[in-house]
């Protein structure tokens, strides 16, 4: 069977008061190869705890993951991930930053080259490819931290909060280049984000996560990932499906906030 | 505190007058220069570069006024040398009273002159005397020697220029220096000092050239400057060198298994407030005054250091970039060549420069106690002959040479880990 498949996730660990936390609890989920997926929460919902799993750092306490039918028990370059920043090798130039993968795997210099010469045109950074990464602006990082993930042409792409550290320009540039490469590649993504507009342009699939313990509340079907790969990602957010969405997914988050609110503050 | 008072003089004086002279001047225009909140704004605090200057040019001017300096136009008063004289009346057994007439040549330190006739004269039974003294130096005068009946009981100095004065009690000014009694009734004159500072405390600052020169030309105690140096160099690098080849590894093995963590960290934890110049007297008492004793001290001195750097700089590395190395599929060994080694360069660097500048300081300390050669030696040997002027050179070198480590190591950080701070 291909694509990746959670099987009863759970995830509940001790802590040093004697207490435990119930970070997920089972978790199910089948994610179709190629599908772009967005998770959505309240903070504290367990959606990096859940994506920590997917890419093997984690191990769950129930539970398992099949990908393409093998399990997974930890890291491995065919899940890459993305994150919010901070995970460049700022003692590298950009050039070998993107070809960490491969020159780790002992690929030939040039097959390398190809690949980065190739990733670089498609992120727009060509001419950056001997600058060492601490020059560059924050979009441009995050725009090597996606070459350098695609070029080791992983089979699921797990992107925690990737635009998060961005301003709100560079961002939406950003969540346009991500649909493009998301085209191109035909790769499975899971996106954590925290912007609901974020997850609902970047998702075909978004699922809302609720807290305590940290389970799928809701999972939605969205058609605008599909029109945003060829559209301007503003006329998708100006639809009224689109705002509709976006109002509705909203008030469930600040109803999942307030309860937690009350909660904590009725323990007090 | 005269001299910190003529410091502080010199600092605000300089101010104001630098103030004065760059406000005439057009001012510049940069950023930094637009910003109107600069007091507490620490970016916006450059160091004065006339300041640093008149700070360095002062400590010679002052340098040179107390010593008396050819490099320097105005000197504080010196201690007095000439020719001075005074008059004491003697009284003898029988009660009569006399005066005679001292003539006190004051000459350098160190110099003879020859005494002036005249001996003698006065009439009387007190007579006149000549005598020299050093200058600055107070010095008892015979006076009673050539008087009649001075061996008398009962003969003694009653008073000195018309002022009595008793033994222990009372002091006359004679304009040139003072004249007291000792206590057995003896005239003592004490010339005027001055302000100046002799050799023995602190040499002018050509001397200390001068001898810099000589020192480096026919060397010092049977090693030449460079040896000395060379000796002191060398221990520092050596020690240094092996503290880094095992503190380095070490430091890696505790910040990535708990099992070397927890075994070595009482260790170096102990280790680390114990002061290395502590360890001297064991290192001394297990290895004597070798050469191996003073490279094993080293070592132990930069070797918690380095330790420490290294686990800190392994336990800095962000999880997110061991994360994604191990996404992008590196094993564990690629992992710790190209990311937590490069990552904990800048952490290593920083502690190289502490336990260089501590290794530096360990090694003059312990060339102080025991050693045959080295800055350390040479200036504790020079000090033993109250060679002050050996003495301050060594200070200077040790100072420049400690400055100049700094530096090469602050210029190699630059060169190798241009990525420091910028993760």
């Amino acid at each position: 069977m291909t694509g990746l498949v959670l099987d009863k996730i759970s995830m509940r660990f001790d802590l040093p008061d004697g207490g435990a936390v119930q970070a997920l609890k089972d978790i199910t989920l089948n994610i179709k190869e190629g599908e772009l997926m967005s998770v959505l929460g309240p903070s504290g919902c367990g959606k990096t705890t859940l994506l920590n799993i997917l890419a093997g750092f984690l191990a769950p306490t129930e539970g398992t993951i099949e990908l393409n039918g093998h399990y997974v028990t930890g890291p491995d370059a065919e899940r890459g991930m993305v994150f919010q920043k901070g995970a460049l090798f700022e003692w590298m130039s950009v050039r070998h930053n993107v070809d960490f993968g491969p020159r780790m795997k002992g690929m030939a210099k040039r097959e390398r080259d190809e690949i980065t010469d190739h990733l670089l045109e498609v992120v727009g950074l060509q001419e950056f490819k001997e600058k060492a990464v601490y020059e560059l602006s924050g979009g441009m990082q995050q725009r090597v931290a996606l070459a350098r993930c695609l070029a080791n042409d992983p089979d699921v792409i797990l992107m925690d909060e990737p635009l998060g550290a961005l301003d709100a320009l560079t961002r939406e540039k950003m969540q346009g280049l991500v649909l493009k490469l998301w085209k191109e590649t035909g790769k499975t993504i899971i996106l954590i984000t925290h912007s609901v507009e974020e997850a609902l342009l970047l998702g075909e699939r978004l699922l809302v996560m609720a807290p305590r313990p940290g389970r799928i509340h809701k999972e939605y079907q969205l058609p605008f990932a599909e029109h945003g790969v060829d559209a301007d990602l503003r006329d998708v957010k100006k639809t009224d499906l689109f705002g509709e969405t976006r109002d509705e997914i909203l008030s469930m988050i600040w109803d999942m906030e307030e309860e937690i609110m009350g909660r904590t503050e009725g323990a007090a | 505190m005269l001299i910190a008072a003529i410091y502080a003089v010199i600092f605000v004086a300089a101010y104001f007058a630098v103030k004065a002279f760059t406000s005439m001047r057009e001012a510049r225009h940069d950023f930094t220069s637009l910003k109107t909140v600069t007091f507490g704004d620490e970016s916006a605090v450059r160091p004065n570069r006339a300041a640093s200057i008149i700070s360095v040019v002062s400590i010679f001017l002052i340098w040179g006024a107390f010593t008396g300096s050819s490099i320097t136009p105005i000197h504080v008063p010196g201690p007095f040398l000439g020719e001075t004289e005074f008059t004491y009346t003697a009284e003898n057994a029988a009660g009569e009273r006399d005066d005679a007439t001292v003539r006190v040549i004051v000459r350098p330190v160190g110099q003879d002159v020859e005494l002036p006739e005249g001996d003698g004269g006065g009439g009387g039974f007190a007579l006149d005397d000549s005598v020299a003294v050093g200058g600055g130096r107070s010095s008892l005068i015979q006076t009673g020697e050539n008087d009649a009946g001075a061996d008398e009981d009962g003969f003694r100095v009653v008073a000195v220029n018309g002022v009595a004065l008793e033994p222990e009690v009372g002091e006359v000014d004679i304009g040139d220096g003072s004249v007291t009694l000792s206590r057995r009734g003896t005239v003592r004159f004490t010339p005027y000092a001055g302000w100046q500072m002799e050799k023995i405390w602190l040499p002018a600052p050509e001397d200390v050239w001068v001898r810099l020169v000589e020192i480096a030309r026919d060397g010092y105690r049977d090693f030449t400057l460079a040896e000395h140096l060379g000796y002191s160099l060398f221990r520092v690098l050596a020690g240094f060198a092996l503290g880094a080849l095992v503190g380095i590894p070490l430091g890696y093995a505790m910040g990535l298994s708990n099992w070397f963590r927890g075994w070595f960290d009482p260790i170096v934890e102990f280790m680390r407030p114990v002061p290395p110049l502590a360890l001297i007297p064991l290192v001394i008492i297990w290895f004597g005054i070798d050469e191996s004793g003073k490279i094993f001290l080293l070592f132990l001195a930069a070797l918690w250091i380095m330790t420490i750097a290294a686990r800190a700089g392994v336990s800095g590395v962000n999880i997110s970039k061991i994360h994604a190395a191990y996404s992008l599929g590196a094993s564990k060994s690629q992992i710790m060549r190209h990311v937590i080694i490069p990552n904990s360069l800048p952490e290593i660097f920083t502690g190289a420069r502490v336990a260089m500048g501590v290794c530096w300081g360990t090694v003059v300390a312990a060339e102080l106690v025991a050693a045959e050669q080295g800055a350390g030696q040479m200036i504790v040997a020079a000090s033993k002959f109250q060679l002050t002027d050996i003495v301050i050179m060594g200070i200077i070198l040790i100072g420049i040479i400690g400055y100049g480590i700094d530096m090469l190591m602050r210029w190699a950080e630059r060169i190798l880990v241009p990525w420091k701070g910028k993760g």
